[in-house]
């Protein structure tokens, strides 16, 4: 009896974790608020991932990302954005801002110093 | 709380335990039992763990999970179960969390330091920046901080001082020791005239010089711009791995279920038992040193390759030169000097090199330099000379001290003689594909001087070098085929491909891409095309703006030498990559079933306390092992 529950337990965890982390979990994209007309800025909170993470801006408008990380994970106090060359320390519970270039339309992937959490910046 | 704390903190707290269980055997137990283990543990979990379960938490709900799920998942399990046996009195496993806590610690600790190690690249580069500079401003010397350094300021350089900025040299001359920049061990001597770059550093004299480039724009703060784009680039091979890592969690965590679930319910081991079993396998499985194998590598390659003079500029280019097949060269400037050099005199050397020197004294025909600097290095000064006349299509003639002189190309022997000697030597060095101009006095040639612009120095060396790698050297030209040909032969390149147009260039290149992957090694300005369309671009020299734009690879030096370093370093650098991912991945696929007790029966099995401790070596291991590319051998070895 206890056997057939633990299998029973057993069975549904699995089917929870393939569906809590394979399943098709949909995020949000937020666009960032124009401070002034040349100026744009958005915040990222850093814990566990990236929220938002997936960030809009406007091509040709000075951007700023503003990372606060809560998270004390080793894996993300670097943040990494390939195209633009930036690897920067997110020093915990401060705001970092990271200027980004928005000359050039598309979308850039960033990623945490192990490249585990990702997160997107699309400029248009 | 730092790592190192925390890892502190858990050792100290860990320690009774071991102690422990090396002394159990022997009848010497902890004061206090499961209690005191209970209390030493919860310390440990408190405050060393937390940081691990609270990124664990976060990261799950944003559906992720990462290795501190894993550390988390163990640890807690081993924990809570723990507790629940001490309240019913059966066995317990406080250790084996707190062990497990303590070595994945002891692993990122050390993970932390080297990481540090090997991006320092960056910030010796930055560090070589002079901080100040004397600029002359109202006719008065005043030092200012590099950033208030303009374009066309007159700065003055002392002995020993930084030169601050990129430009040119007014007045003064120096010998300059530019090896931080260039790689190039020997200080080179400077005059007025002569092309300067920031950071390097004044050796014997006092100069002037005018800043041609500042701030972004100088060539330190482009190869800064470099590094640091490569080192946060990821080889093609990285995304696989990524891939991988992003179900690995999730999939170690139903593999761990299922453990314990065929341990217990179908195999009928207890409790305890299946539960090390899972246990074993969440801690073993943790992908860490899957994610840092790539980016450590690449940081000390690069870092390496920089320091060097040549500039990687992604991954993927260092990924893409290990499949080269054929290596294409540029003829001018790549493979030879770029300039034309007096390479023989026939006749009266002094005679004719002074003769020939006076009437080309106000010529700039890139033939006319080279005569005069030959005369210049055997300390011969032009005369001056009168009636000067140029013969359209031949040469020049004009009296000097009262006789008639002439040089110029072979047409002027209709008018003037040549004795049979002259003519035998004459075609013997055109056959060499030199240019060879006749020098003349009184309608008799005196004399001839064979130019030729020769192959550097180090380019046969390069090219024996590349072929013992069994690659195929290809020299791409616009010259004509006989004087390509002689060039060739002189350096050793295995073919020949001459009166290419400088835009035909580029289809060239393509049309030997399809015997395999193509690298093109140019000077930059007119190769742009073939340097981007090659698969991996090799531009060389003088760091000029479109070179660095258009090549993959650039080459600060102007030296062919530094090709078979770049190859080299990206072979070694990326076949560093590979052996690191086949550990790593070598290491959590034999570890799993082993952890998850598959070869229980013939008695091979992972306890999660020396699951946690290989967690934290196998980490360890990539990370020593990246950093040992810094000590690697190059077989063209100059002191890095």
């Amino acid at each position: 009896m206890d056997k057939l529950f633990v299998l029973l337990i057993a069975a549904a965890a699995i089917a929870f974790i393939a569906w809590w982390f394979f399943g098709k979990h949909t995020t949000t994209a937020v666009s960032a608020d124009m401070v002034t007309t040349d100026k744009q800025d958005v915040d990222v909170a850093v814990s566990g991932g990236y929220s938002p993470s997936t960030v809009v801006l406007k091509r040709g408008v000075p951007a700023q990302i503003t990372f606060n990380r809560k998270d004390p994970s080793t894996c993300l106090e670097q943040v990494v954005f390939p195209d633009f060359g930036i690897n920067e320390f997110l020093p915990k519970d401060e705001n970092h801002a990271i200027t980004i270039d928005t000359s050039k339309p598309g979308e850039y992937d960033y990623a945490c110093g192990m490249n585990m959490f990702h997160g997107k910046v699309i400029i248009k | 709380m730092t790592i190192k704390n925390r890892f502190i903190i858990s050792l100290i707290l860990s320690l009774p335990m071991l102690v422990e269980m090396v002394t159990k055997p022997f009848g010497l137990m902890l004061p206090g039992g499961n209690w005191t283990m209970f209390v030493l543990t919860t310390g440990v979990m408190v405050l060393s763990a937390r940081p691990f379960i609270q990124s664990a938490w976060a990261a799950f709900r944003h559906h992720h999970a990462d290795m501190d799920t894993l550390v988390a998942v163990g640890t807690a399990t081993a924990y809570l179960y723990s507790i629940y046996a001490m309240l019913t009195g059966k066995a317990v496993f406080f250790e084996s969390a707190a062990f497990v806590v303590t070595f994945i610690l002891l692993g990122q600790y050390f993970e932390e330091k080297m990481k540090h190690a090997a991006s320092g690249a960056v910030e010796k580069l930055v560090n070589l920046q002079a901080k100040e500079a004397e600029v002359l401003r109202n006719g008065q010397l005043i030092s200012v901080p590099l950033n208030d350094v303009a374009v066309g300021d007159i700065i003055r350089v002392k002995p020993g001082q930084k030169i601050a900025v990129d430009g040119t040299i007014t007045e003064g001359t120096s010998t300059i020791d530019e090896s931080m920049v260039t790689g190039e061990s020997m200080p080179v001597t400077k005059q007025a005239g002569d092309a300067v770059i920031g950071a390097t550093i004044n050796g014997t004299g006092t100069f002037l010089f005018k800043a041609g480039k500042v701030g972004d724009d100088t060539l330190l703060a482009q190869i800064v711009e470099m590094v640091k784009k490569v080192q946060t680039s990821h080889a093609p091979i990285q995304k696989t791995v990524d891939r991988v890592a992003d179900i690995f969690v999730p999939a170690v965590l139903i593999a761990a279920i299922l453990t314990f679930t065929v341990w217990y319910v179908f195999l009928g081991a207890s409790l305890v038992n299946a539960m090390l079993f899972a246990v074993s396998v969440v801690i073993i499985a943790c992908p860490c040193a899957l994610g840092i194998a790539t980016p450590t590598a690449l940081m000390v390659g690069t870092g390496r390759s920089a320091k060097l003079g040549i500039l990687i500029k992604n991954g993927e280019v260092l990924e893409m030169a290990n499949r080269i097949k054929t290596v294409v060269f540029d003829k001018t400037g790549t493979i030879t000097a770029g300039q034309p050099q007096v390479t023989d005199v026939v006749g009266d050397r002094k005679q004719v090199l002074q003769l020939a020197a006076s009437l080309e004294a106000t010529s700039e025909h890139p033939l006319a330099t080279a005569i005069l600097a030959a005369a210049k290095t055997d300390n011969l000064t032009p005369k001056v000379v009168a009636d000067f006349q140029a013969l359209q299509g031949k040469g020049v003639q004009a009296t000097l001290e009262g006789q008639r002189a002439f040089i110029g190309n072979t047409k002027l022997l209709t008018d003037n003689q040549l004795t049979p000697n002259l003519q035998a030597q004459m075609t013997q060095l055109q056959a060499a594909a030199k240019t060879v101009v006749l020098v003349g006095l009184n309608d008799q040639v005196i004399g001839l001087i064979a130019i030729q612009d020769a192959p550097k120095p180090s380019s046969a060396t390069a090219i024996a070098a590349l072929k013992k790698c069994g690659l195929r050297t290809v020299m791409l030209t616009g010259d004509n085929q006989r004087v390509s040909q002689a060039i060739a032969d002189q350096v050793g390149i295995d073919e020949v491909i001459a009166d290419v147009l400088p835009a035909d260039k580029a289809a060239a290149v393509e049309r030997l891409q399809a015997t395999g992957p193509v690298a093109f090694v140019g000077d930059g300005i007119n190769d742009a095309p073939a340097l981007t369309t090659a698969d991996v671009g090799i531009a060389m020299g003088s760091g000029t703006d479109i070179a660095i734009e258009s090549g993959g690879i650039v080459l600060v030096k102007n030296d062919l030498l530094d090709v078979v370093r770049a190859l080299e370093l990206s072979q070694k650098t990326f076949s560093r990559i590979k052996l690191n991912l086949f550990w790593a991945f070598i290491y959590n696929t034999l570890g799993i079933p082993v952890a998850a007790g598959i070869f229980a029966g013939i008695g091979l099995m992972l306890s999660p306390e020396l699951a946690g401790l290989g967690m934290a070596f196998s980490s360890f291991s990539v990370v020593a092992s990246s950093l040992l590319l810094n000590k690697s051998k190059l077989t063209t070895t100059v002191a890095a």
